[in-house]
């Protein structure tokens, strides 16, 4: 478990890779050795961390859940309150770090491709923070359900461009985001907003992140002790998960659960879950678990949650599901529904129908363990974006 | 020597240029691409790079997207396109060099792909997502299968790269012409010649240009200073405008064929780089 990964060409054992176009090797290429100066330069680190502090609240709490706890009836949970974040999400963690080092690049555009539009959201607040043109590609599908957050972008000052293609929804995306990248490459910065993409991006993405697992670590120690047996988070391209697992990648005897989107059900075949139901393959610059057809391609995916319906999952979540280091399960969108109420009534927070999913699956572990046991739940974002789509179930229950 | 090898020996000797015709595979037909093929082996086209759709092509632009989705709409996928493949080499000799993405012949297995296109008689392969750090998985079979492995070059890439890409590569080199999707951007014409005289002082490999080449007047600016361009998003936009007309293969052919002769360079010029 202690061996240095990725390799030097980005590789997560047989996971992970540059599986790029020529025209944007060098562009990766130089990000690549950006990447490695930045972590040398403690000017970088300092003033990376007074954003965090300053700008994003940083810390987040570690909250304990006492009511959820009780309601559950079995081990004590633990909410890392990501969405406490600016801009509500655990997104911003990301964005600044990259936004930063664009800057330091001498770029002065940025795009980037969101879902459910925190990504699109953090990345316009950091434009707009450091002064830089922006444009973010979106999914038809996901600019209608997601509408509140397309607002704060306008408002930040970006462009959202619509992108009707394929399922209209996050890999589309992507893939107009990347289509763009290189067509203006020489000028443009890609932001992507999870652990995946062609090396040096999910571990990239995966370094900014592990704020959230090392300031866990601290906190759970002063608050019990001890750490955790269970971690759990939400996978859709797996960044706020890969945040909060890496720093207790060596303390084996600490659970990393991860719970990816199963929309209409496992067995309709109308779901998100790569891993459980994809095989290995490659998309979007990277080699891992994909849902495909057998002819290799690329099968529409289903969740209520924008942010988890992507066929593929971060390359280092394939390594990590390989090792059996970190384990991985599925909820669907009926039971991400009733843990999004049951957070909301119970505990007066109402997570994203994303981070819903991470409640939903704790809701069903925590009775079936003691109460000495402690989750952490990483809560990655708040609910207000979802409120309409919810106000629409509850209308037709 | 391969069939590509052979060709560029037989043009660069007659001092020509070659002309490499890009369509979809199963647009609309696999039958029909069947024809086209046959179609401009007639009009003088020396390699067809045959499109091998894929549901997420993100170095394509619109043209060749919606392209792509319908001739998945039609079921086309590496077996039919194989099979298609060595039929039409049974009946013409005509280089043929599949063009695509890496997941389809990922999915179907890298050691199988190299033996079944050997045998259906594929002279080469350009997988748009697997550069030279990552090819090795795959060329571990298809160069042993004799199968070429085309690799891309791009304006943004380093005189240090195409050296160590043209090291490693057979075939040709397919030069993009534009940081861009295919069919979008036109490239410049002043920028063509700069860039392949970069090219040419690396490497000897024949190289052709790609990526933004429509019309004949375009095609013939540009053959000059390279070993050969390719057309692709203009014939993939032909197909689709003509697709009903049971005149189809002759109105791609003949715009091949135009395009074929605004390329055949003057017989007292020698090629490419005696113009620089």
């Amino acid at each position: 478990m202690k061996t240095q990964l990725p390799d030097r060409e980005g590789h997560f054992g047989v996971f992970g890779g540059r599986y790029a176009a020529e025209t944007l090797m060098p562009a990766i290429i130089e990000l690549e050795e950006a990447d490695k100066e930045i972590k040398k330069d403690k000017t970088f680190a300092k003033e990376y961390a007074s954003y965090l502090r300053d700008y994003s609240g940083r810390e987040t709490p570690l909250y304990f859940a006492e009511r959820l706890t009780e309601k559950l009836g079995g081990a004590k949970i633990y909410l890392k309150r990501e969405d406490l974040n600016h801009t509500g999400s655990h997104k911003i963690n990301n964005t600044l770090g990259q936004a930063l080092l664009a800057r330091r690049m001498g770029k002065r555009k940025i795009i980037a491709e969101t879902g459910a539009g925190q990504h699109g959201v953090a990345t316009a607040t950091v434009a707009a923070l450091f002064g830089m043109e922006c444009k973010i590609f979106m999914g038809r599908e996901d600019i209608e359900r997601q509408s509140p957050n397309v607002f704060r972008m306008k408002i930040l000052g970006a462009e959202v461009v619509p992108v009707i293609s394929g399922t209209d929804t996050l890999k589309d995306a992507m893939n107009e985001a990347m289509r763009y990248w290189v067509s203006h490459v020489k000028d443009t910065y890609y932001v992507i907003g999870t652990t995946a993409g062609p090396h040096p991006y999910p571990v990239m993405v995966r370094n900014f992140q592990s704020v959230i697992g090392r300031e866990v670590k601290r906190q759970i120690l002063k608050k019990e002790g001890r750490l955790p047996d269970v971690l759990i988070a939400c996978i859709g391209g797996g960044s706020n998960a890969m945040g909060l697992f890496y720093p207790f990648r060596n303390d084996v005897d600490v659970v990393m659960t991860g719970v990816e989107a199963g929309g209409k059900g496992i067995t309709t075949g109308m779901h998100a879950a790569s891993i459980a139901e994809g095989k290995v393959g490659v998309l979007h610059g990277n080699k891992t678990y994909l849902l495909q057809d057998e002819r290799g391609q690329v099968r529409d995916t289903c969740s209520i949650a924008a942010g988890l319906d992507y066929p593929g999952v971060g390359p280092e979540h394939s390594y990590l599901h390989s090792t059996g280091r970190a384990g991985y399960v599925t909820v669907d969108d009926r039971e991400a529904t009733d843990a999004f109420l049951f957070l909301s009534e119970c505990e007066g927070i109402i997570p994203a129908m994303e981070s819903a999913h991470a409640v939903a699956y704790a809701m069903k572990l925590a009775p079936t363990m003691s109460r000495e046991k402690v989750i952490v739940i990483n809560l990655s974002g708040r609910g207000d974006k979802d409120a309409g789509i919810i106000a629409e179930k509850l209308e037709v229950r | 020597m391969g069939r590509i090898g052979e060709k560029f020996r037989q043009l660069r000797e007659k001092g020509e240029k070659a002309l490499v015709a890009y369509i979809v595979a199963g647009d609309p037909s696999l039958e029909i691409t069947r024809e086209i093929i046959l179609g401009f082996k007639d009009a003088g086209v020396d390699i067809i790079e045959l499109g091998v759709p894929f549901s997420d092509p993100t170095a394509d632009g619109p043209v060749i997207q919606v392209a792509s989705g319908r001739a998945l709409e039609q079921g086309t996928d590496l077996i039919s396109i194989l099979d298609m493949v060595e039929s039409v080499n049974k009946s013409a000799d005509i280089p043929i060099v599949l063009f695509g993405y890496y997941n389809p012949i990922f999915a179907y297995g890298n050691k199988r792909f190299a033996q079944r296109a050997r045998v259906a008689g594929v002279d080469g392969i350009l997988v748009v997502d697997l550069p030279p750090e990552e090819s090795r998985e795959l060329r571990k079979y298809t160069d042993q299968a004799g199968i070429d492995f085309i690799s891309l070059l791009a304006p943004t890439t380093s005189s240090e790269r195409i050296r160590k890409i043209s090291e490693e590569a057979t075939g040709f080199l397919y030069y993009v012409s534009v940081t861009g999707v295919t069919g979008t951007k036109k490239p410049r014409v002043s920028d063509i010649r700069d860039e392949m005289k970069r090219v040419r002082s690396i490497t000897g490999m024949p190289v052709v240009v790609g990526f933004g080449i429509s019309t004949p007047g375009q095609a013939g600016e540009i053959a000059p200073y390279a070993d050969g361009i390719v057309v692709g998003s203009a014939f993939v936009h032909m197909i689709e405008e003509h697709a009903g007309d049971s005149n189809m293969v002759n109105i791609v052919s003949d715009y091949a064929k135009e395009i074929k002769t605004a390329i055949e360079a003057p017989r007292n010029k020698l090629w490419g780089i005696s113009d620089c």
